[in-house]
């Protein structure tokens, strides 16, 4: 009886905690169909009109646009720079290594705050305009651990062997790294990019340091909304990304498991 | 694994992130070195070398912050273990699998989804006509809107969400690692639920609480969007003070000193936290 009451306890709380959760997500999506300028709840009509305005006002716009153009450099060169780096490190012996992994590594724990006005000092110092490849650099360094965790993970799972196998007749080490291991941690990278990009597309706090009113990313013109205009379009746009996310996650378990990812994630 | 001997190409693999970590070091140093230049005020330009900037870090002002941030992050990271240690317990023991992926989706989404979006959330959740207030209000429970909005219970409440998803996989990572004999030994002995909870599965799962805990407050500690919208210049942990010194004051020289101040914390912080680890680690806990 008493074990009774307490499994019903147990999941009275688990159910809350899940409803804390998740309770902001789906009072954003009812807020944005309100029919007031103003903030309300509960709405009192029914209106698509800021969805409207999200998808055309400009600076969200051009906040996209920057943003996608951030996120495909930033992943992209983290992704190539983070793989060589981690085999590197992973496979071949060189004095420094272990200072040049926790340098790399650093960003999982420094503030972001403290790496925006790092660069943006840094930047200052050498006269270099707030321009979109500062904004890049900033992401790569950002997102580069992950990255390598990735390609740590999908390496330990590669039987040595199969290098060896593949050198004994008669393969360069680069043939090995290009035809054996690249294939074998495709997978892996793939988990580990599309980590980076998600991170880079979001990333709001070292953003707002490093860029300028021409290179603001979606965060940024989102948080500069945010402080100007208390209509509901930003609950339209926060729909609209939430809706975004849901489908994202869900093809990404489809085609790369969400345990992969997640077992990135776990790392940190 | 034996690492191979290095081939001629090996440069060209860690050039570019050798770049990188550069830079990283470069902007960290001309931080340091910043913290040390004369603040002109009204101007983006810093004067000669000076210790003053660190002589301001004992004004009261400053050190509030500091007491503040170190509160909510402790709160913060309190009340994640309360809620997350239960989460992390049914998602890993639980044998039904649309609770587990339930759990596991619900609690993941938010994370993805991005600061601005997730803070702009709770400002429609918390503030005067928002959700709570105004549901309140209309089913006549209320007539004057709680304050919830730029107080520090608003704010912790917002960080408590921010964070949980990496407590609950911290935890959870923990929990799977106990062998479930332990606990049914402990049960067929005559242990209650709660006796087995408190005297066997939360003592093995102490790794995971200690790290879990830490880790929370230290990303706390760093947190930025969620104290700067909700918080609304009411509530201020040191990221917002340092956005405020550089971009209302052009201050950035003290800016710099607040921010390698955060730095050291965190460091600080996570050096505890490998000490306390290795010590369970003697125990035997590991």
């Amino acid at each position: 009886m008493r074990d009774k009451a307490l499994r019903v306890l147990y999941g009275l709380l688990i159910a809350a905690t899940l409803v804390y959760v998740a309770l902001p997500s789906f009072v954003v999506v009812i807020t944005a169909f309100s029919d007031k300028a103003l903030l309300m709840f509960p709405p009192s009509g029914f209106s698509l009109k800021w969805f409207e305005r999200a998808i055309t006002y400009e600076d969200f716009r051009k906040g996209l646009a920057n943003g996608l153009i951030v996120t495909a450099w930033a992943s992209g060169i983290a992704l190539v720079c983070g793989t060589l780096a981690a085999f590197a490190i992973e496979r071949f012996e060189f004095s420094g290594k272990r200072v040049l992994e926790s340098v790399l590594l650093s960003p999982l724990v420094i503030p972001h705050f403290t790496l925006g006005v790092a660069m943006l000092i840094l930047a200052s110092e050498f006269n270099i305009a707030r321009t979109f490849s500062l904004v890049v650099v900033c992401h790569v360094i950002l997102v580069l651990p992950f990255v390598m965790r990735a390609v740590y993970v999908s390496l330990k799972n590669i039987d040595p062997a199969l290098e060896r196998a593949a050198a004994s007749l008669g393969a360069s080490p680069l043939t090995v790294f290009l035809r054996i291991d690249l294939p074998l941690l495709a997978p892996g990278l793939a988990g580990g990019w599309l980590f980076a990009a998600i991170l880079s597309f979001n990333e709001f706090t070292a953003t707002l340091f490093v860029t300028g009113q021409r290179t603001q990313t979606l965060p940024v013109a989102m948080y500069t909304y945010v402080r100007e205009y208390a209509d509901p379009t930003m609950a339209a746009l926060s729909s609209m990304l939430i809706a975004a996310t849901v489908l994202f996650l869900v093809a990404a378990n489809r085609w790369l498991g969400l345990e992969r990812i997640l077992s990135i994630e776990h790392a940190r | 694994m034996t690492p191979d001997r290095r081939p001629a190409y090996f440069a060209w693999f860690i050039l570019p992130a050798l770049f990188l970590a550069v830079a990283l070091v470069a902007s960290l140093a001309s931080l340091l070195q910043f913290g040390f230049r004369e603040h002109i005020p009204g101007s983006l330009k810093v004067g000669g070398f000076t210790l003053e900037n660190f002589g301001r870090m004992s004004d009261w002002v400053y050190l509030r912050v500091f007491i503040d941030s170190l509160l909510l992050s402790g709160c913060t990271a309190i009340a994640n273990l309360l809620l997350g240690y239960p989460l992390a317990y049914a998602l890993v023991r639980s044998r039904s699998s649309l609770l587990k992926s339930t759990i596991l989706i619900t609690t993941i989404v938010p994370m993805f989804t991005g600061d601005i979006v997730r803070t702009y959330s709770w400002l429609v959740v918390l503030g005067k006509n928002g959700f709570i207030n105004g549901g309140l209000k209309s089913i006549g429970a209320i007539d004057t809107p709680f304050e919830l909005l730029y107080t520090p219970l608003g704010v912790t409440i917002a960080l408590v969400q921010y964070s949980l998803p990496i407590m609950v996989i911290i935890l959870a990572a923990a929990i799977s690692h106990i062998d479930v004999a332990f606990e049914k030994a402990a049960a067929s002995l005559g242990a209650s639920p709660l006796e087995v909870l408190w005297n066997v599965t939360l003592p093995l799962s102490m790794p995971g609480i200690l790290s879990g805990t830490v880790t929370i407050f230290a990303w706390t500690l760093s947190a930025f969007a969620t104290p700067q919208l909700v918080g609304g210049g009411k509530v201020n942990m040191i990221s917002n003070m340092v956005y405020q010194l550089g971009f209302s004051n052009f201050d950035f020289p003290f800016a710099a000193v607040l921010s390698m101040v955060a730095l050291a914390l965190v460091f600080l912080v996570l050096y505890f936290m490998g000490l306390g680890l290795r010590r369970l680690e003697r125990v035997g806990l590991h």
